[in-house]
């Protein structure tokens, strides 16, 4: 029971902190990409973090905030509305392996909370279930803005379910199976297996449907704030209005997760399967080791390089150096201690151990990598017009789905 | 032996305790000052004319429905896709293409009438 | 025992939600108790071990048809003071006693019946593999008819979307 509760809460948690970090790096990224600085006010004794503390403060700010319920909504709804929101975005990480399966005393332990046998379909179920919070947010509030907003969204989400839902058939088509191990398993660590090769097709069409399903721009139709003000959630204030913005980079991250599970070989390391990695576990965690000593030194000696004495004139100077510092330290430590201690002894349990974790790591890199695609491409391509959204839907990506699927299944027969 | 579906109870219950405890976060810390054009509609600023209580496009009722139709077909789909392969390998292959391709034309007749129908132009 | 302890719990689910459903009078505040009640028989599907089953409940009935139908609502948009309320009348209340009363009369030789156990579900029951082999060897023609009857749908559906 403890380590079913410890399965349910840690990807949980995990999920939960990346969020303000996410957004974090969303303001960061859309002040580089448009040749600004980005937020870097927000401070702690005078250290910034480069704007890190923003989120945090946010944070603080918007539950301090005030909750108004305007008297025109209703208010049953009004308070529902989030609630599925955020509720639904909660519970879509269920079925996500995040590591190969490891063997402790006979038993087999799973990195996954539920190995549900529908795997994929709970987290489809689930999202379709988002639909209702948006048109509730949109009709409860009362608002033209917000009903319209509602309405597009909604629409938009379930025009883009079904190219979403022919996509993964192809995926489906190729595994054989529902569960997401399964289809893990499938792809195994050679590059040329994973999905995105065998079905580059279902792939575009799948990426483009998890941006629609996100209500992400160019998608953000629902929200056009030069049509709509912010679409659904206008009338939110508040923990309300941040629920709806937690529960879209909830979604963001469990479809960049979908993404690399089913296309990019989940935690498939690139080339080395789990075996390889369990027989070679010793070398392997002594070139880990060291290379994270390694790169730790790189990023320490180039924020200590950074360090000119009165560039700003106050404590900002010495910014580079408190975060600069610790990690040279740090990483010439690992490294020492790495080079001196030699070989490493992993017992049995020990290798087993080291390939999950790596596993884990490599997964959490492609995750990370499709978020910032999702924020990349929010900040790259201008928004569509409703009318041309409709049309890519209905009819650019339902009859490339439907040959998607046809498509594979030929080839596989042949 | 537990149920496998007993963590995706657990899990309803945790989302649902956590999303409640931020509902009610902000209920309690943040402050109650309310007043007349604070809870009034917001239309940027303008009078609000009339209520949100409109009727809307019949579009958006025609796409719903379509909706229901091409998802029930993906639906139908999923148990084929997946035991496709098995059946390749008991040398079935071709019999379940030509099934679902029977299925599959069907429907895509039916897409085909929709579109030339003009459903899908969005005006 | 759990398992019985589950079965009333979402059973009785089911049933509170239906019934709130049914003495809503706003339509939209109806609708949301439909998708509880749908919820409650999806967690009845599986404790009968039949999650494909439970899944496509959520799926299908909750995601997809219950949208529409809130949409419908919504597109209505009836206003209470428009919607029309009955009358409770002696005809009436006779009506529903005499069914009240046949329900009853059903429920009681139901109950008499002895309850035979069923045997234990073999491996895989209810898991899409066993679903798709049935649906495509024994129930195979069914299931061609079933895209038929999804092409007469669409159709109709245009016909009726696009006659205003």
């Amino acid at each position: 029971m403890l380590v079913l509760i410890l399965k349910i809460l840690i990807p949980f948690l995990l999920i939960f902190n990346l969020l303000p970090l996410l957004i974090w790096v969303e303001r960061k990224g859309s002040a580089y990409i448009q040749d600004r600085r980005g937020p870097n006010r927000a401070s702690f004794f005078g250290i910034r973090l480069g704007g890190l503390l923003h989120t945090i403060s946010d944070v603080i700010k918007l539950i301090t905030k005030e909750d108004i319920i305007p008297a025109h909504v209703n208010k049953p709804f009004f308070i529902l509305a989030p609630f599925l929101v955020l509720f639904v975005a909660c519970v879509t990480y269920a079925v996500i392996p995040f590591a190969h399966p490891i063997e402790i005393n006979g038993g087999i332990f799973t990195f996954q909370a539920a190995d549900l046998n529908v795997g994929i379909l709970y987290i489809l179920a689930m999202s379709s279930l988002g639909v209702f919070g948006v048109l509730l947010a949109g009709w409860s509030s009362n608002n033209k803005y917000s009903l319209l907003g509602g309405l597009r969204s909604s629409a938009q989400m379930f025009s883009y379910e079904i190219a979403m839902g022919l996509a993964l058939l192809s995926v489906l088509l190729l595994g054989g199976s529902l569960e997401l191990s399964a289809l893990i398993d499938d792809q195994t660590a050679a590059v040329w297996r994973w999905n995105f090769i065998r079905n580059p097709l279902a792939f575009i069409l799948f990426l483009t449907a998890v941006f629609a399903e996100a209500n992400r721009l160019p998608f953000d139709l629902p929200e056009g704030e030069s049509e709509l003000v912010a679409g659904y959630h206008v009338e939110y204030s508040s923990m309300k209005f941040a629920m709806f913005f937690m529960a879209e980079y909830a979604h963001m991250i469990v479809g960049s997760a979908l993404i690399t599970a089913l296309f990019f070989g989940g935690w498939q390391v690139p080339f080395l399967s789990t075996e390889f990695l369990r027989t070679n576990a010793e070398s392997g965690l002594f070139m880990v080791l060291l290379a994270h000593g390694v790169l730790f030194m790189i990023i320490g000696f180039f924020l200590l390089g950074k360090f000119k004495s009165g560039k700003y004139g106050d404590k900002r100077d010495y910014e580079v150096i408190v975060i600069g510092l610790p990690m040279t330290v740090i990483g010439l430590a690992l490294g020492l201690y790495t080079l001196l201690h030699g070989s490493f002894q992993l017992g049995d349990m020990g290798r087993q151990v080291f390939a999950a974790v790596l596993q884990f790591g490599v997964f959490m890199a492609k995750i990370l990598f499709f978020c910032w695609v999702f924020i990349w491409i929010r900040w790259t391509l201008p928004r569509f017009r409703y009318d041309q959204l409709m049309h890519l839907g209905w009819k650019v990506m339902i009859p490339l789905g439907l040959a998607s699927v046809a498509g594979t299944a030929i080839v596989m027969v042949l | 032996m537990e149920h496998p579906f007993l963590p995706i109870l657990l899990v309803f219950v945790m989302a649902a305790l956590f999303t409640g405890a931020f509902l009610g976060l902000s209920a309690i810390l943040g402050p109650k000052k309310p007043n007349p054009s604070k809870l009034s509609v917001y239309e940027c600023g303008l009078e609000p004319v009339g209520d949100a209580r409109e009727r809307f496009s019949v579009k958006f009722f025609l796409i719903a429905m379509l909706f229901i139709l091409f998802d029930i077909e993906v639906v139908f789909l999923i148990p084929w896709a997946v035991t496709y392969k098995g059946f390749i390998a008991e040398g079935m292959g071709l019999f379940m293409l030509i099934e679902m391709g029977i299925f599959m034309v069907i429907l895509a007749i039916g897409l085909l009438y929709v579109w030339r129908k003009g459903a899908l132009d969005w005006r | 025992m759990s398992e019985i302890f589950l079965f009333y719990l979402f059973g009785g689910l089911s049933v509170l939600m239906t019934l709130l459903m049914i003495f809503q009078t706003n339509p939209v505040a109806s609708a949301i108790y439909l998708v509880g009640a749908f919820f409650g028989l999806a967690a009845l599907y599986v404790l009968l071990s039949a999650p494909f089953v439970a899944v496509l409940q959520v799926l299908v009935y909750a995601g997809a048809i219950m949208v529409l139908f809130t949409f419908v609502i919504m597109l209505l948009n009836i206003r209470k003071e428009e919607l029309v309320y009955d009358r409770v009348t002696w005809r009436k209340t006779a009506v529903v006693l005499t069914a009240l009363f046949f329900a009853g009369f059903l429920i009681w030789h139901f109950l008499k019946i002895p309850v035979v156990p069923f045997a234990p579900v073999e491996e895989g029951f209810g898991e899409v593999h066993k679903v798709g082999r049935l649906m495509f060897s024994k129930y195979l023609i069914p299931f061609e008819l079933t895209s038929v009857l999804l092409l007469v749908a669409i159709i109709g559906a245009l016909v009726l979307g696009k006659k205003e």
